[in-house]
């Protein structure tokens, strides 16, 4: 069982759904991001998704965006992250999960990339334009190493959920609007709805995580009681990070991430 | 034409999208391949392209450049005569007429220098369609004239200030826009690259400029020796070259060296550039060694690109095109010759493959023939070429 598996399963035994929760990596710098992971796990997150900042992001919203920006601007570089990884691998055991784009592990190659972030730390991999018709050589590289976590959306057919569903490992993250990473809109019926489609569509083979404009607690609860496995929030926890001083910022993460937390445990 | 299985040219191409638009793609895929054999689409299409955009575009013999080189014969493809002053037309009436099919009213592009806005915004006005461009806030300002051009047109231009400010931000917001609205809006895109079947669909609408070279040249008795056309995304160069490549001529794509291929100033893809995934497809792109897409430099905005269209890629690993790069020197020389010699402005874009061309007329023997895609007119360049050479008087 990969990290993310038993995390799953310990989960599930306390009835608790899981939260996941994101940070751009060396946003605004490496201190601040190992920062924030402390407050995340203090807080009482599942799991940790690390983004790591492509140039052209075009599924990310401003805030990701600026995040990534930042990062780079700063000299983020790929060995530099997987050193980052080590130095937060070494602080906790929580399952890590690398958000990032094609092209930063197709460049690397993907064997090597993934040969490198597994002995970082890194437990499974999300992509948002690796389609799964494109996905051989990366399934391949990812297999007995690192999960292989798709996106589907609320548009995708049932055919290609399970589909999509059946190369994917760890969790199967669904895109809860149309739209880009961070956008708020609040709780959609269509969101719902797509919940319990793709619930169907799996039928309890893989957990379920729900991302893209998942900002508060109330957000969080609903889809819990919609059926959600998982939640993910991102651009919240940017948003705090650049209104936050710096010596405050593990703590004020650490109390939302509680928040956050309260609602996928029952009551 | 050969349609890609899978939207592959050899390994390149593909679709590396979001989730979310594989519906809009499948979608769009379809009613392609359900259009582009439909007679009434393909009347319809043939009308607008004769009556509104102005084509055939004649197959000009310059003479007098011709002469001044005492090498081979150069041929112009006059695609600068187009309504708009560019090839863009021929894709943005195809893909516009298209929507319309789709039933979708709303139409959204992005554009560099403001060319495939400009032409999207024209499309739309002529079929009774409202469009939205996207544009890198550099370019809104280095190309304010043409963002006036859209808005006269009845198009609204949305500044996109992410990322380098310029093309390959601007397709990114739009294809954000398009994950937002998919269910109600089409993406125009204005070159043979994004997912699959956009190189293929910009491919096909542009490939009425090879097809009217080799009839205009079987017309006088000849077949084309050699034919060039520049390189950025590659549109009109893909839309000249694929209805060659079964013939025997040579082929030759001209991108943009910039300040030199060694200064790292330039959009040179294909000649400096490595594989890799972006905006949607597998293709050469200008890149760090971490993945992360490069700073380009061009004297032509068109071709400020750091991708290029999937099918380049492929001709160019095959080896049935050959690729190369003219610098912003080299190509403001040719902008100046032949603006001097045939009394014709080519678009700095377009001066590229006539650079080249030069090249290559002085070394071969005048039986031979050399057609070159003039793919735009140079009006708009003109304030450019004006700062290029004051500067260089100066230094």
């Amino acid at each position: 069982m990969s990290r993310i598996e038993e995390r799953f399963a310990e989960l599930n035994q306390r009835d608790q759904r899981a939260l996941i929760a994101y940070v751009m990596a060396g946003y605004p710098n490496e201190e601040a991001t190992l920062a924030t992971v402390r407050g995340q796990v203090r807080g009482g997150a599942d799991i940790i998704e690390l983004g790591f900042p492509f140039s052209d992001p075009l599924a990310d919203g401003p805030a990701i965006q600026n995040a990534g920006t930042v990062s780079l601007r700063k000299g983020a570089k790929t060995g530099k992250f997987f050193n980052m990884v080590k130095r937060i691998r070494e602080e906790t055991e929580i399952p890590l999960v690398l958000m990032t784009y094609t092209n930063i592990l197709y460049r690397r190659g993907f064997s090597e990339f993934i040969a490198d972030a597994k002995r970082a730390g890194i437990d499974g991999c999300i992509l948002p334009d690796m389609s799964i018709e494109e996905s051989g050589g990366y399934l391949r590289a990812a297999k007995d190493h690192v999960d292989t976590i798709f996106l589907v959306s609320p548009n995708t057919s049932s055919a290609r959920i399970k589909r999509i569903a059946r190369a994917s490992s760890g969790f199967l993250y669904l895109v809860a609007v149309f739209g880009t990473t961070g956008v708020k809109t609040g709780v959609k019926r269509y969101t719902l709805d797509a919940i319990k489609k793709v619930k169907r569509q799996t039928g309890g083979r893989i957990p379920v995580g729900i991302g893209f404009g998942v900002s508060t607690p109330q957000d969080v609860r609903e889809y819990v009681k919609a059926g959600a496995d998982a939640v993910i929030v991102g651009s919240a926890y940017l948003k705090i990070i650049e209104d936050t001083p710096e010596r405050q910022l593990e703590s004020r993460i650490y109390s939302f991430t509680k928040q956050l937390k309260k609602e996928t445990v029952p009551d | 034409m050969r349609y890609p299985k899978d939207g592959r040219f050899g390994e390149f191409g593909g679709r590396f999208i979001p989730e979310t638009l594989v519906p809009a793609v499948e979608e769009l895929e379809e009613n392609y391949l359900k259009f582009k054999n439909d007679k009434e689409f393909k009347a319809e299409l043939d009308y607008y392209l004769r009556v509104y955009a102005g084509r055939p575009t004649p197959l000009y013999y310059a003479k007098n450049l011709s002469e001044k080189l005492g090498g081979a014969r150069i041929y112009l493809k006059r695609e600068d005569l187009l309504h708009g002053g560019a090839h863009k037309i021929n894709n943005t009436l195809g893909q516009a007429l298209l929507a319309k099919k789709m039933r979708r009213k709303r139409i959204i592009a992005e554009t560099g220098a403001g060319q495939h806005g400009v032409a999207t915004a024209m499309a739309c006005a002529a079929l009774g369609m409202k469009a939205e461009v996207y544009m890198g806030s550099k370019d809104t300002i280095r190309q304010k004239l043409n963002v006036f051009r859209m808005n006269l047109l009845g198009a609204q231009v949305h500044p996109v200030g992410s990322g380098s400010r310029t093309l390959k931000d601007a397709i990114n917001e739009a294809i954000r826009d398009w994950i937002a609205n998919v269910e109600t809006t089409y993406y125009l895109l204005g070159s043979a690259v994004g997912p699959h079947p956009y190189p293929v669909m910009v491919r096909d609408f542009q490939s009425v400029i090879g097809e009217e070279i080799r009839s205009q040249m079987r017309g006088i008795g000849r077949t084309p020796d050699i034919v060039i056309a520049c390189v950025g995304g590659g549109s009109n160069a893909i839309g000249t070259f694929c209805p060659l490549v079964e013939t025997d001529a040579e082929i030759i794509g001209v991108e943009a060296a910039g300040r030199g291929l060694e200064s790292k100033k330039h959009s040179a893809t294909l000649s400096a550039g490595s594989r890799g995934v972006l905006h949607g497809m597998m293709t050469y792109l200008l890149q760090d060694k971490d993945g992360q897409i490069a700073k380009t430099h061009s004297i032509s905005a068109g071709l400020d690109y750091p991708g290029v269209g999937p099918e380049h890629s492929y001709l160019k690993d095959s080896r049935r095109v050959m690729y190369h790069a003219a610098t912003d020197g080299d190509v403001v020389d040719a902008f100046l010759m032949l603006t001097r010699t045939e009394g014709i402005i080519p678009a700095l874009e377009s001066a590229h493959a006539v650079a080249w061309a030069i090249k290559v007329a002085r070394r071969r023997r005048r039986s031979e023939s050399v057609v070159v895609t003039l793919s735009g007119r140079g009006d708009k360049d003109v304030e450019e070429v004006q700062n290029y050479l004051n500067r260089n008087v100066k230094d």
